[in-house]
């Protein structure tokens, strides 16, 4: 793949990192904050990384973790008004939260592309599909009309759709769920970006298409050398894809490992808890599911000390005081927060605080207080599938929808 | 055709009688089968899972069990009276005891109702109980799915999550003493944790209430767990009946098998049992001959073009409809398989 390619009116131009060595993207001390009427929610809070130019990182957490914010931070499609940013994105040697929107665009769908939830909404539905892949072959590309033509219909045969000479013609809503999203793969992939960011891409699919679907995009990484951030609820989707895996909560990264590490030695409670609410082909039928009590927190008023306490078994008085920070304890390459890390799926903590663990997992998923049940309202369980709340990168209901 | 009546002890205790159900559509001059020819029951107290790829039926199976879509052709007995053949006032009544709930929590309640109000709802059309006595149903049930009714009574669905919207559209549903409960995709539109929470409520409930459930879901995990017996649909026929824990051991289907295979495990060193299932659903406006699933069949041989495979018993409470099936013996050849 060459390094730099001379575009129409292209001023920027990218380092190869991979060869120069470096991460490909670095995410420094990353805050977004939405200013609501009833106060500022910390959708991301502190959020640093590096990712490696060809690996695959998964994000994972709760609908409000932030995970979607996340994204959209690094991408830099956040909503121009009331939002609150810090930190920097680095990536391929320039700083993406420094850029100016016109910078940006050289950079979007070039170098570094997004695939949305639901293709439906991602993808516009007067045009033809391919019109809506040859948009950015011609703007990054310099590609003359007939090229980029016949480029899309190898994109589509690419991402695996049958006759994909006929279905350049077609509309989106002629295909089923699963083709919008191979099409909007073909889209995200056109001009061979760097790094990828999937954004549940998976979410609203059959597990059988899920599969293809993972599957495809694992494929053409190889195939490409891409980065790919793969953000989803769901750990069990990232296991076996992801090289590294980011658990988050409440806006905060909680864990850090790579996969293996994650599943085999995991520390924090939270990260434990993920894996158990997962219901396995393996358990005989009828067993009860190991459900997290109560939800996530809300983001304008945060809980003191860990962020998790309140839901967390092994709850300390401890954890209920002070905020454990992102450390590591043995191998370097692993991060979690926590006073009391399991080890060997055991918790150091003592005794579980009277009142705190033993009541919560009494406690179903309770009424919160107001401010927490509005700001999840929005989000609807699947981040931004809430009606009214929109899909569009920065559509304005997605103020609230990570809060 | 077998049926899985046979199979299970009693039948005194039959909820539902499903046989031969066909669901049209009309599009345009043609005519599309959804459902063609599905035969299933459920027994007191059971849940069966009914499972499959979108576009299956299965959800179509769920609509027409509450007849908010009308069958073609074929029978829903629903406690000895056949809901295909009711109208009017005696099928509203009988609707009071098979209720539903949906994929979508949220656009399924109305938005500009309060809670209390749209809990109360099925008591307040059926002119059941006082305002006190609704106003303290409505309090148990709000209690019974872990929603506070003091600090939500009065709130509006967009306040709550997803999750908490699933919650009131099944307190909803339980108001009027339901016997029967469809549940149609009740978690995929939830994250794993909120879904995890959902599917233990329902567990719950079912053994609260004695509840009889019908569970439509895309993912077999899911619906294993929760599930008594699996039904398996493809392109609107069930492929494989079988209890739970004896289809996840010995599937005998090859869809079965690819959808085994398409879940993924939340484990790094988890092995693909196989390279998951290939291509789409066929269109159901013109299905494959023979059998309906040959097309993406890794083992479809010629006489899968040519004869459709009925559904058979393989081993007891076991029905599977393939020629070749993973376990138990072949079909045999130019014949109907015995009654049992």
């Amino acid at each position: 793949m060459s390094a730099v390619r001379r575009t129409r009116g292209r001023t920027l131009e990218f380092k190869d990192v991979h060869d120069g060595g470096g991460p490909l993207l670095a995410v420094e001390d990353l805050h977004t904050a939405f200013r609501t009427t009833r106060g500022t929610v910390r959708a991301v809070d502190g959020v640093s990384f590096e990712l490696q130019a060809g690996t695959t990182l998964g994000i994972v957490g709760e609908s409000g973790s932030g995970k979607t914010v996340l994204s959209r931070s690094i991408m830099g499609l956040l909503p121009p008004h009331d939002v609150l940013r810090s930190g920097t994105v680095h990536f391929a040697g320039h700083e993406l939260t420094a850029m100016k929107p016109s910078e940006l665009r050289q950079v979007w769908g070039a170098e570094l592309s997004m695939i949305f939830q639901d293709p439906m909404t991602a993808l516009n539905p007067v045009k033809r599909i391919g019109k809506q892949i040859t948009e950015s072959l011609l703007l990054h590309l310099d590609m003359d009309k007939k090229e980029a033509a016949s480029t899309a219909v190898e994109l589509l045969r690419s991402v695996g759709i049958p006759s994909p000479e006929e279905r350049v013609r077609w509309y989106p809503f002629q295909l089923s769920g699963g083709m919008r999203q191979r099409v909007m793969i073909a889209i995200a992939l056109a001009c061979a970006p760097r790094l990828v960011l999937a954004d549940e891409p998976t979410t609203g699919l059959d597990v059988t298409v899920q599969a293809q679907i993972l599957d495809l995009l694992g494929d053409l990484q190889r195939e490409r050398h891409m980065a790919v951030i793969l953000v989803t609820h769901d750990l069990g989707v990232v296991a076996s894809r992801a090289d590294e895996i980011i658990v988050m909560y409440a806006g905060r990264i909680v864990e850090r490992a790579p996969a293996d590490t994650l599943f085999h030695d995991t520390h924090m409670p939270y990260t434990k808890a993920l894996m158990e609410s997962i219901p396995r082909l393996a358990d005989p039928a009828g067993t009860r599911l190991t459900a997290i009590p109560g939800r996530p927190p809300d983001l304008i008023h945060p809980p003191k000390g860990c962020r998790f306490a309140p839901r967390c078994p092994y709850a300390q008085t401890k954890c209920l005081e002070a905020e454990p920070p992102l450390r590591t304890a043995g191998s370097p390459d692993h991060l979690f927060a926590c006073w009391f890390p399991l080890v060997n799926g055991v918790s150091t903590a003592p005794a579980p605080v009277a009142g705190n663990g033993a009541a919560a997992t009494t406690l179903p998923d309770g009424p919160g207080d107001t401010a927490t049940a509005t700001a999840q309202a929005a989000s609807g369980g699947t981040d931004a599938a809430a009606p009214g709340s929109g899909d569009g990168p920065t559509a304005g209901g997605e103020t609230e929808a990570e809060a | 055709m077998t049926t899985v009546s046979d199979t299970v002890p009693g039948t005194d205790d039959l909820v539902l009688d499903v046989r031969d159900l066909v669901v049209e559509f009309k599009t345009g001059r043609q005519r599309v089968q959804a459902v063609s020819g599905v035969t299933f029951q459920v027994r007191r107290g059971e849940t069966l899972g009914l499972v499959g790829e979108s576009g299956c039926g299965k959800s179509t199976t769920g609509r027409t069990l509450v007849q908010v879509q009308p069958a073609t052709a074929g029978t829903i007995v629903y406690r000895g009276e056949d809901l295909t053949a009711l109208t009017g006032r005696r099928l509203r009544q009988l609707r009071t005891k098979i209720q539903m709930i949906f994929q979508d929590p949220i656009s399924s309640l109305n938005p500009r109702r309060r809670v209390r109000d749209i809990v109360a709802e099925p008591l307040v059309i059926w002119g059941r109980g006082t305002k006190a006595e609704r106003d303290q149903k409505v309090r148990e049930m709000l209690e019974a799915v872990g929603i506070d009714p003091d600090s939500s009574g009065d709130r509006r669905p967009q306040e709550f999550s997803g999750g908490q919207c699933q919650r009131i559209s099944i307190a909803r549903a339980l108001m009027a003493d339901p016997e029967l409960l469809i549940c149609d995709e009740p978690v995929s539109a939830l994250d794993v944790s909120v879904q995890a929470q959902i599917l233990n409520l329902l567990a719950d409930l079912k053994e609260r209430f004695s509840l009889t459930m019908v569970f439509i879901a895309h993912d077999l995990a899911v619906v294993k767990t929760v599930s008594d017996r699996v039904a398996v649909m493809y392109l609107g026929k069930l492929v494989e009946v079988a209890g739970s824990d004896e289809l996840y051991r010995q599937a005998a289907h090859p869809y079965t098998e690819a959808l085994l295979a398409s879940i993924p495990e939340p484990d790094p060193d988890a092995q693909e049992l196989q390279p998951a299932l290939s291509g789409e659903l066929p269109s159901p406006l013109d299905p494959p001959s023979g059998c309906r699933f040959r097309t993406r069949c890794p083992y479809a041989q010629e006489r899968c073009a040519a004869e459709e495979p009925p559904l058979r018993e393989i081993a007891p409470g076991h029905q599977v409809a393939c020629h070749f099936p993973l376990h138990g013996t072949p079909a045999p050849a130019d014949q109907a398989p015995a009654p049992t």
